[in-house]
């Protein structure tokens, strides 16, 4: 408790989940109880329960993209609206912004969710007798915000996703990729501090998929979200997430940043993922950077420290001296050698042959 | 051996027939074998009934109510008070609609007591000229739904109103108007409520079921007692048979969202309210709509039998006309009732789909127009009715009002055709009747009626254990042991026996057509338009063209029946062969199989538990059907229920009859909806 008050008021995480659990079942409760907070999945399903989260805790800073990456059934999607409280936990603590909501009634609920949240689905969840522009603008409509009102707002936001002109199409006269960009307008409409995205893109296209990313990660620096992130996708996750929490039958293997998960899997079941990730597409200079050390002898060209691997690699790799890695304001961070490169990118693969080798 | 007869079904079949034949030969009629009938053991229920019914109407809870006229406190029973109360209201609200259209004096009563309305005699309503109502319908559908829509109600209302049917079809027209939209209103309450409760759905299933069975005519008894005879009483026995599909429908089109839907709801910050009447109903009014148009359907079919309990309108005097046999009239009459169902439907569906144009600003005129339109229309229709006195003096303004039966008519073509048709095909349609009625049914009705009660039993549960094991057999056990504990299993016999005649001639012409219409496009999109138009027609409007044919025979009921129980056949048998999945088709087109082995291997096993759906609800068209035959002269159990209509202590046998009824129904519903979902089971196909 003590940590808690210590923290300043800025620095107060925007969610955070302390030992979350849910479990399916009609005695889901009393078992809980029993097991003193060690839930052993088969144990509960022989007793007729489904676990769906298991003792989950973290925190999401505010402006934070934390993705929750997971298989079918891994529990992610029932995690996702335990904190937007679609279900009810079955025990732990979420807080929004300092606020318990398992405590909160239905009106306070309401309150959040008209002007704290937004929600993208993966089957879009569009209501197919409005059109686009009255599904945009139904959240205000609930609200009671003005017709007029609403339909302006809700005309600024076809415009920010780019379906301009099509604001009286009905959901089943567009494409999969424009039905989600609605989805999308609906759930910013509000102008909500939290945006909560299940699988949005799950449903869509390969080619459509990336341009949809590419989408939300232009929105995402315009507007500066907290988000929580769904995804089965785990290179959509490693493109998009400032942290991706992994998680297998209702637990959370492994939370941390993309490089970390990539450089440093904690878990079997993590390290499976990353096999056959391309690392070069994925980390930045900075995560595979030595610390800055100006007694060296320095190439006279420097990297950004945000560049993706694969984008230097050339200039990195033709060279040999050390390059200076500089960030935006272009102080010299680290540096980063050839040989760096080529073990990060082979590393793993080598090491393994020379120990079957010895 | 006995390892045999578990796998093969067909063995166990022959069995059970062997069985049953055994059966049937060794036990003759007597009065006294048990074997033979069962004794009536419950044939004091509906005394039981009927007593407990007067006392609960007549003596319980008295309470103290003040009368007006006496001016004192008088003792009455609290239900019937409350019934009167709710008959008040209801007739209230149709003599209102009706006095719109038709002008009277009803309404301002209400208001004002007779006393003050006999000394004021201007104090009277004078109504619309059909012109204005014909008219300000018109611009309605055009309103809702464009020119189509307006042309539609514009012909209609004209034929209405030019054949001289507009007295009785607007009195129609204000009980529909009442009844549907309480039935509509109800059915969505109740099945939101069961949406939202599985034990409310546990109780109303059940319910459900036997609503859709017992026959209309069982309703009308229990509804005369409580709420007595008129119009009301035919409104309130309209909502109770109209509610049902509307609650199944609501509630299967709520299930059938996807939780998501719901859910972006909530998270747009939706209350329950909101949830419920911005989303999930609008959602989910596909089925919803498809609910609302049952209810019109039902409305109307309703419109004969509720005038057998004193409800004006088109119904009675159909009913007259279908007794005097003046077939022309009844076709111009049956026309009047199909054509409100199709307005009525096509309007409310327009309406449901309406869109609202957000970024047009529209000026007065423009925003105003209809109203204006109908202004126009109202001052107009008046003119020409005040000029209409001048041209029409002796007493007919036939720019105000066309009397009943003044109109244009063309019920001497009709008339003249069916005399055609009895000179020239006299002997030929006699002969066939004849052979009909001697050679077929009366044996098969014969050979039902031999069939002692323990051969009834063993084969209908036999079945039912073969399909279904033990479950099954005593669930149709059950239902069986019901009929043959009343004193009419006879009775209840002729109605299988004429159930199962058109039931095995429907579905089997149902399948046929249906497969072969299936083959092409074109065809089958001609035979589901054929099915959905003849869906439309209130049932007991087939009975008139064949008794134009046929006359007051078994003959005329039966292809009633036939037709009219081939709507379901042929339609399940369609759907289910288009719903025989692409990839399987190509799979047997690229292992080479001809026409008649695709049909036979492929088509046919997969759109099989579909079929068997449509069987059954071939089954319950025909039983409905078959009652309401009981109009042209039937002996089964229908006309028993239509004779307890004008017997003053005929809710207790009227009831358990309707439920002798739907025990058939649902003994055949329990098989074969088994069977169903064993073989889609066993397909993959759930």
């Amino acid at each position: 408790m003590s940590m808690q008050n210590a923290i300043s008021p800025s620095d107060e995480p925007v969610i955070r989940c302390d030992s979350v659990y849910k479990i399916f079942g009609n005695n889901a409760e009393s078992m809980l109880k029993k097991a003193n907070g060690v839930v052993d999945a088969a144990k509960f399903q022989a007793a007729g329960c489904i676990v769906g989260v298991n003792n989950a805790s973290f925190d999401i800073h505010a402006g934070e993209l934390l993705i929750i990456m997971g298989l079918s059934g891994s529990g992610k999607s029932t995690l996702l609206r335990c904190i937007s409280r679609l279900t009810d936990a079955t025990a732990g603590k979420i807080f929004i912004e300092g606020e318990d909501i398992l405590t909160m009634n239905n009106k306070q609920l309401i309150e959040l969710r008209r002007n704290k949240m937004g929600m993208v689905f993966q089957n879009f969840a569009l209501l197919p007798h409005k059109t686009v522009l009255e599904n945009i603008a139904f959240p205000l409509q609930v609200k009671g915000v003005s017709t007029q009102e609403s339909v302006k707002k809700a005309k600024e936001m076809v415009d920010l996703v780019s379906l301009t002109g099509r604001e009286d199409y009905f959901p089943r006269q567009l494409s999969g990729g424009q039905q989600q960009r609605v989805g999308i307008a609906r759930s910013l409409v509000i102008e909500p501090d939290i945006w909560f995205l299940d699988e949005p893109f799950s449903a869509l296209d390969p080619l459509i998929r990336k341009e949809m990313q590419d989408e939300f990660l232009r929105l995402q620096s315009v507007l500066h979200k907290t988000i929580l992130f769904v995804t089965h996708d785990f290179d959509e996750a490693l493109r998009l997430a400032d942290r991706i929490a992994i998680m297998k039958d209702g637990i959370i293997e492994q939370l941390d940043t993309p490089a970390n998960i990539v450089l440093n899997p904690a878990t079997e079941y993590v390290r499976k993922f990353t096999e056959e990730v391309p690392r070069e597409k994925v980390l930045k200079i900075e995560s595979v950077m030595d610390a800055f050390d100006s007694s060296e002898s320095m190439s006279d060209l420097t990297v950004q420290n945000s560049a993706i691997i694969e984008t230097v690699a050339e200039v990195i790799l033709s060279s040999s001296k050390p390059l200076t890695v500089v960030d935006d304001a272009g102080k010299a961070v680290g540096t980063i050698t050839a040989a760096k490169i080529v073990h990060v990118l082979f590393g793993s693969h080598s090491t393994q042959r020379s120990e079957n080798a010895s | 051996m006995i390892e045999l007869f578990r796998q093969r079904k067909y063995l166990q079949f022959i069995l059970l027939l062997v069985i049953f034949i055994i059966l049937y030969q060794s036990i003759g009629p007597s009065e006294t074998n048990v074997l033979w009938r069962f004794p009536p053991l419950i044939k004091a229920f509906p005394i039981f009934i009927n007593d407990s019914i007067s006392y609960l109407m007549f003596e319980w809870w008295p309470i103290e109510v003040y009368d007006p006229d006496i001016q004192e406190y008088e003792q009455k029973p609290l239900v019937s008070q409350f019934t009167r109360m709710i008959s008040g209201f209801i007739l209230f609200m149709i003599e209102f609609i009706r006095e719109i259209m038709l002008g009277g004096v009803k309404t301002i009563v209400t208001f004002s007591g007779w006393d003050w309305a006999t000394a004021n005699p201007w104090a009277k309503w004078p109504g619309l000229p059909w012109t204005v109502v014909a008219g300000g319908a018109t611009i309605l559908g055009y309103a809702l739904n464009g020119r189509g829509l307006a042309l539609l109600v514009g012909l209609s209302t004209s034929y209405i109103a030019l054949f001289g049917q507009w007295e009785p079809s607007m009195q129609t027209l204000s009980f529909v108007l009442v009844a549907a939209p309480v039935s509509v209103f109800i059915g969505l309450w109740f099945g939101v409520w069961a949406f939202r409760s599985k034990r409310i759905e546990a109780i109303l299933n059940p319910l459900l079921n036997m609503a859709q069975i017992v026959p209309h005519f069982s309703y009308l008894i229990p509804v005369m007692v409580f709420f007595g005879i008129g119009d009301h009483a035919g409104a309130i026995a309209t909502v109770i048979f109209a509610t049902p599909p509307m609650v199944r429908l609501t509630l299967l089109g709520l299930k059938k969202l996807p939780p998501e839907v719901a859910e972006s709801g909530v998270m747009s910050g939706c209350n329950n309210w909101q949830l419920l009447t911005k989303v999930l109903i609008p959602t989910a009014r596909r089925d919803i709509l498809i609910g609302v148009n049952q209810v019109i359907m039902q409305c109307l079919a309703m419109v004969v039998l509720a005038s057998l309990i004193g409800a004006k309108g088109l119904g009675i005097h159909l009913l007259i006309a279908l007794n005097q046999l003046k077939i022309g009239i009844a076709i111009e009459m049956g026309i009047c009732i199909v054509l409100i169902a199709i307005v009525l439907d096509r309007m409310s569906l327009a309406w449901a789909n309406k869109q609202t144009d957000y970024f047009s600003n529209p000026t007065f005129t423009e925003k105003y127009k209809y109203l204006l339109m109908f202004g126009v229309v109202f001052i107009l229709g008046i003119m020409f009715a005040y000029i209409g006195t001048f041209i029409f003096p002796e007493g007919i303004n036939y720019l105000y009002l066309i009397p009943h039966n003044k109109g244009i008519s063309t019920a001497v073509f009709w008339q003249s055709g069916v005399d055609w048709i009895w000179d020239t095909f006299f002997f030929s349609l006699k002969a066939f009747n004849e052979w009909l009625t001697v050679e077929v049914l009366m044996p098969v009705k014969a050979a039902y009626l031999g069939m002692p009660v323990v051969a009834t039993f063993t084969l209908a549960m036999g079945v039912g254990f073969i399909v279904g094991g033990i479950r099954s057999a005593l669930i149709v056990g059950g239902f069986l042991m019901f009929i043959a504990l009343t004193e009419w299993w006879d009775r209840a016999l002729i109605t299988a026996y004429l159930m199962t005649v058109s039931v095995l001639i429907a579905g089997f012409s149902g399948i046929v057509v249906g497969t072969l219409c299936a083959q092409n496009p074109k065809s089958t999109r001609f035979i589901l338009t054929y099915c959905d138009t003849f869906q439309t027609f209130p049932s007991f409007i087939y009975l008139i063209p064949v008794m134009m044919l046929f006359g007051v025979t078994d003959t005329s009921v039966l292809i009633a029946i036939i037709i009219y129980a081939t709507i379901p056949a042929l339609r399940y048998t369609v759907e289910g062969l288009l719903s025989v999945p692409e990839s399987l088709q190509d799979a047997g087109t690229m292992s080479g199989v001809g026409r008649l082995q695709r049909w036979l291997s492929i088509e046919l096993p997969m759109s099989f538990p579909h079929m068997a759906l449509g069987i059954n609800q071939t089954v319950v068209f025909a039983l409905s059907m078959v009652i309401i035959g009981a109009m042209i002269g039937t002996d089964d159990l229908g006309q028993l229920i239509l004779g307890s209509l004008s017997d003053r202590n005929g809710v207790g046998n009227g009831l358990i009859l309707g439920i002798c009824v739907a025990c058939i129904g649902l003994a055949i519903d329990q098989i074969l909806r088994t069977w169903a979902n064993q073989r889609k089971q066993a397909l993959g196909l759930n």
